[in-house]
């Protein structure tokens, strides 16, 4: 394979492994856009996901008598994804709501503790090994652009990103729900001064950003087929580097921050050697990102300078 | 306030003085044996294995004749499987519990943290599978055995050289000194005996998307590719190369050893290569039996470390017998005296070293089995 | 004289004398004392940062691992050559060049520090835990990929000077650095910069330099707290400063109370004692870790002792 062929099969390489940063990124982004808040649980509720649909599939197999086809795997997704909606509810209402106009640093450090006890707990409960994720769709090699191997489990990760990227901008742009979401992030108090329910856009903000972890989580290991109970520590830190980079509270940019990430990231560790540094660096590459963006240009790719007014 | 300080500087040391050193002998009914091991945290199925091994060779000897007359006592700390927890329960075991060996660890890291005080302590300690070399060089109360990782990183590239692989690729998890030093063993003895190493490639543990470095690999036509991490990558590692159509062989070490290897790769895994310690296929009446007794005991087959850590509990009873006290210089030298035991893992002797000289077995993966392919010797 | 150095003078003495003891006592018991001990010196140096200056910081346990691994590097390679410096070996040598491996390890914590402390200067809250966070990540795999210190293998072999001495004279020094610095106007600086940035900075105090001396001196003990360790074990490896570590301390000083001196010295060794009751416990240490957090953030964000405060004279307003 000629040098050009393989810059694009790891190019390939990288929009894969980002489209699952960019699942992720979308619900971070969102959280943040409407309530000004980082959920760091948000890599968990993508493990939670990820286990909901293994017991989904390990529930639905003997009642169906046969390996689930598309219809199945269509049923295992929605099963998750409302099972972590109705997650997202509750950790918002017994965690988040009765802190909701202390400092945002209890509510960070909060946030860090139902992080923790989400994993823990799945650690407790599902065993700290690594358990195999079934097939939902058989993998197979859609080859023959030119020698390029793509998967069509990959295809269909980004298929679905751009989707749902779709289907949040037309959520939040184009219904009432979403206009209530954008008053909301915009001020809170003026927003239920003109009557928009806030307890219930917050909480639908949390339960849907959690239907997207649960839809990165089954996706990722529909690429991945391994579940473990810390699975989502390092994914949700490069989501929300990627959220970050986009342009924290911007939708298109969390997709696109997270596409970024993972073709640098895969860059890296295949011109490893020509750069001189170890493919060990691997994890450090979307932290280098963060702080750069950060240090450069801190509202994001896409993202609108913000004044602080005090 | 002035007073308060005084006087809580005076109840610390108090405290401190009350608790004083128990130096009196080890308790007079009991032989008291400490292990330590990973049983909750990132490495917990090692640890748990590990010590269900040990606990059924302690309570086969207390069914028997126990030890020197006296029935054995286990004492089994958790260390987590964090940093700085092994020194803790290790000094804990050696000075409240009294014992008078101790027996772990899987990983070389938590070994290397315990060995200096057991060897200051004068306690012996032996290690059913780091492969460190480091560990043993720590002193002379410290032994293992299985064998280490020049060992085991040469006798995977005699196999691939034997199979005529000339070109090999090495896949290494660089967060495991485990892998790190699989590798480096593997590629000097591999390129000094004529084969090249084509490409090297590093990961880290708990990555699952190796595409990038898998791409690399197959641009580099290897004949063969060393993953040299554990079984929880290198069944992902098998299924994605199958997957972008790289289908040369892999060679592992015997951190593969797992049923969860094939769990996860399926199909990926056939005809793929590893070096274990015991093959649950030999015909032996030995194995069979331990196998057997093990199932009884606990409802699954053993692995590698369950047998390995039957056989440090054993080789350690035998140890005592031939000391016939549990003098702890008595019992040093009995331990590393080991000749010729008859282990489930092999037939074990501890060198000048302290390390065990014994042989490795090739196993390959057909039909979702582990099915014995060879013995290599020392 | 002040009671605060007669504090630290007593604490030195009691320090030694129990050093001096400590062959007799049981060498468990020292362990824990140890573990406590740096467990004291990590907390108190992180108070100053999270507590007294507001700046919320999850990467500690990289400064450690700087400080753990720089000193370990002058113990290990430079020994030989600063033993023949000094004339040979002998207890004044050793604790001498122990002395240096451990501002060795602070300083090069301090170093570390600084290049944290200074492009998080314009990060606030979320943004700045997670950009420590990351700092914290960069340092463990930058040591990770580093062959020279043992890489994933890590450096055993370290010579053990630590004792009870070294440690708890060092915390007291530690607790007496901090809250001296509290109690002066550099705490008046620390305490502003917490309670508002911009308020501060518009009556004309240097934020930066507050922000930065409290990275920067908070790295420095934390390096400290490293280098005891690493010369307690006296084996350390990259996974031993990993991003849980740093929650292990984060965790000690919100129990305390953040800004609270004394109330965090109390959570370290309630939390490392704890660690060794519950050692049968394991499995549900973390989830009860877990639920403390979040329900301390609930009820009681002060900390268990949120209402005692270090007398510092005159009253401190409470941030809401």
């Amino acid at each position: 394979m000629d040098d050009w062929g393989r810059f694009l099969q790891q190019l390939v390489n990288g929009l894969s492994q980002g489209s699952i940063y960019a699942l992720i990124a979308l619900g971070y982004t969102m959280v943040y856009g409407v309530l000004r808040f980082i959920n760091f649980a948000h890599g968990d509720v993508f493990m939670v996901g990820a286990y909901a649909g293994l017991f989904l599939h390990r529930w639905l197999v003997p009642l169906l008598g046969v390996v689930p086809g598309f219809g199945g795997a269509l049923l295992i997704l929605a099963g998750s994804m409302a099972i972590c909606a109705a997650l997202g509810i509750v950790i918002e209402w017994l965690a988040y709501r009765p802190l909701r106009t202390r400092p945002r640093l209890i509510v960070l450090i909060t946030a860090i503790g139902v992080s923790l006890l989400l994993e823990y707990s799945a650690q407790l409960i599902f065993g700290p090994n690594r358990q195999p994720f079934p097939d939902l769709v058989e993998t197979r090699l859609v080859g023959g652009f030119g020698g390029l191997l793509v998967k069509n489990t990959q295809l269909i990760v980004l298929a679905v990103t751009l989707l749902l990227l779709g289907a949040l901008s037309f959520i939040v742009l184009r219904t009432r729900l979403g206009m209530a979401m954008r008053a909301l992030s915009f001020n809170p108090t003026a927003a239920a001064l003109m009557g928009v329910n806030t307890d219930v856009v917050i909480s639908f903000t949390f339960g849907l950003g959690s239907a997207l972890a649960a839809a990165g989580g089954i996706f990722s290991s529909m690429l991945y087929p391994q579940v473990q109970p810390f699975m989502g520590v390092t994914v949700g830190l490069k989501a929300f580097v990627a959220a970050v980079l986009g342009g924290i509270g911007n939708i298109p940019g969390a997709a696109l921050g997270g596409l970024i990430i993972g073709v640098v990231e895969t860059m890296v560790v295949a011109y490893s050697e020509k750069i001189g540094i170890s493919s060990g660096y691997r994890d450090a590459v979307a932290f280098v990102i963060l702080i750069l963006i950060l240090l450069v240009k801190p509202s994001g790719l896409l993202g609108k300078t913000e004044r602080e007014k005090v | 306030m002035k007073k308060a300080a005084l006087f809580a500087t005076a109840i610390f040391l108090a405290a401190l003085t009350g608790c004083k050193r128990n130096d009196s002998g080890a308790a007079a009914d009991k032989v008291v044996i400490g292990e330590f091991a990973s049983l909750t945290g990132a490495t917990a199925s090692f640890g748990q294995s590990s010590h269900k091994g040990t606990q059924m060779a302690i309570d086969e000897l207390n069914a028997g004749d126990g030890l020197l007359g006296k029935k054995v006592g286990l004492v089994t700390e958790d260390d987590q499987s964090k940093a700085g927890e092994a020194a803790t329960v290790v000094r804990k075991m050696i000075s409240r519990d009294k014992v008078i060996a101790v027996l772990g660890e899987v990983a070389s890291s938590r070994s290397l943290e315990a060995a200096p005080i057991c060897q200051q302590s004068k306690v012996p300690m032996i290690s059913p599978s780091s492969t460190n070399p480091k560990v043993t060089e720590v002193g002379d109360y410290i032994s293992r055995i299985c064998f280490i990782d020049p060992f085991q990183g040469t006798v995977l590239a005699k196999f691939a050289l034997s199979k005529g692989w000339k070109k090999a690729a090495v896949l290494t998890d660089v967060k495991q000194d485990y892998s790190v030093g699989l590798s480096q063993y593997f590629k000097e003895y591999f390129s000094k005996n004529g084969g090249t190493i084509v490409i090297e490639q590093n990961y880290s543990t708990d990555d699952t998307d190796f595409n990038a470095q898998l791409t690399s690999i197959k641009a580099a036509a290897p004949d063969v590719i060393l993953a040299s991490g554990y079984y929880t990558e290198a069944g992902l590692i098998a299924k994605q190369a199958r997957q972008i159509g790289l289908s040369v062989p892999m060679l592992g070490g015997d951190g593969w050893d797992s049923p969860s290897l094939v769990q996860v790769a399926g199909a990926a895994m056939e005809g793929n290569f590893f070096s274990n310690h015991f093959s649950a296929e030999d015909q032996t009446p030995l194995i069979q039996d331990f196998i057997k007794r093990y199932k009884a005991k606990y409802n699954e087959e053993p692995d590698a470390m369950a047998a390995l850590g039957y056989d440090s509990a054993m080789i350690l009873a035998d140890a005592i017998k031939r000391a016939g006290t549990t003098d702890s210089e008595k019992l040093r030298d009995a331990v590393a005296s080991t000749k010729e035991y008859n282990g489930i893992t092999g037939k074990i002797t501890l060198d000048d070293k302290r390390n065990a000289n014994k042989p490795a077995v090739i196993l390959t993966i057909k039909d979702g089995k582990f099915k014995y392919v060879e013995t290599v010797a020392p | 004289m002040r009671w605060s150095h007669l504090l630290l003078i007593c604490a030195l003495v009691a320090a030694a004398v129990a050093s001096v003891f400590s062959s007799r006592i049981d060498d468990y018991v020292v362990n824990v004392a140890v573990l406590c001990g740096i467990n004291m010196i990590l907390a108190t140096s992180l108070n100053l940062v999270n507590g007294h200056t507001g700046q919320f910081s999850l990467g500690h346990a990289g400064f450690m691992a700087v400080g753990a691994y720089g000193s370990s590097a002058v113990s290990l390679f430079a020994s030989p050559w600063l033993l023949a410096k000094m004339g040979g070996v002998g207890f004044a040598a050793n604790q001498t060049l122990f002395l240096i491996a451990l501002l060795a390890g602070g300083i090069a914590a301090a170093t570390a520090g600084f290049i944290v402390g200074v492009p998080s200067l314009r990060l606030r809250g979320d943004y700045l835990a997670i950009v420590t966070l990351g700092f914290g990540e960069i340092i463990r795999v930058i040591v990770q990929n580093t062959d020279a210190i043992g890489g994933p293998r890590g450096l055993n072999q370290i010579p053990g000077f630590t004792n009870v001495f070294w440690t708890f004279g060092l915390a007291a020094v530690t607790v007496y650095v901090v809250s001296s610095l509290v109690d002066s106007t550099y705490g008046r600086g620390f305490l502003a910069v917490r309670d508002d940035e911009i308020a501060a900075e518009a009556m004309g105090i240097n934020t930066t330099k507050y922000k930065v001396l409290a990275f920067v001196l908070g790295a420095f003990f934390a390096g400290i707290a490293g280098a005891l360790y690493a010369h307690y074990i006296t084996y350390i490896t990259p996974e031993g400063f990993n991003f849980m570590k740093s929650v292990d301390v984060v965790v000690m000083v919100i129990l305390g109370g953040m800004g609270n001196v004394v109330g965090v010295l109390l959570a370290a060794v309630v939390l490392t004692v704890l660690n060794e009751f519950l050692r049968s416990f394991e499995q549900y240490r973390m989830i009860v870790f877990a639920l403390l957090l979040i329900l301390m953030m609930i009820l009681r964000p002060q900390g268990l002792l949120g209402g005692l405060r270090w007398p510092f004279k005159g009253k401190v307003a409470k941030k809401k």
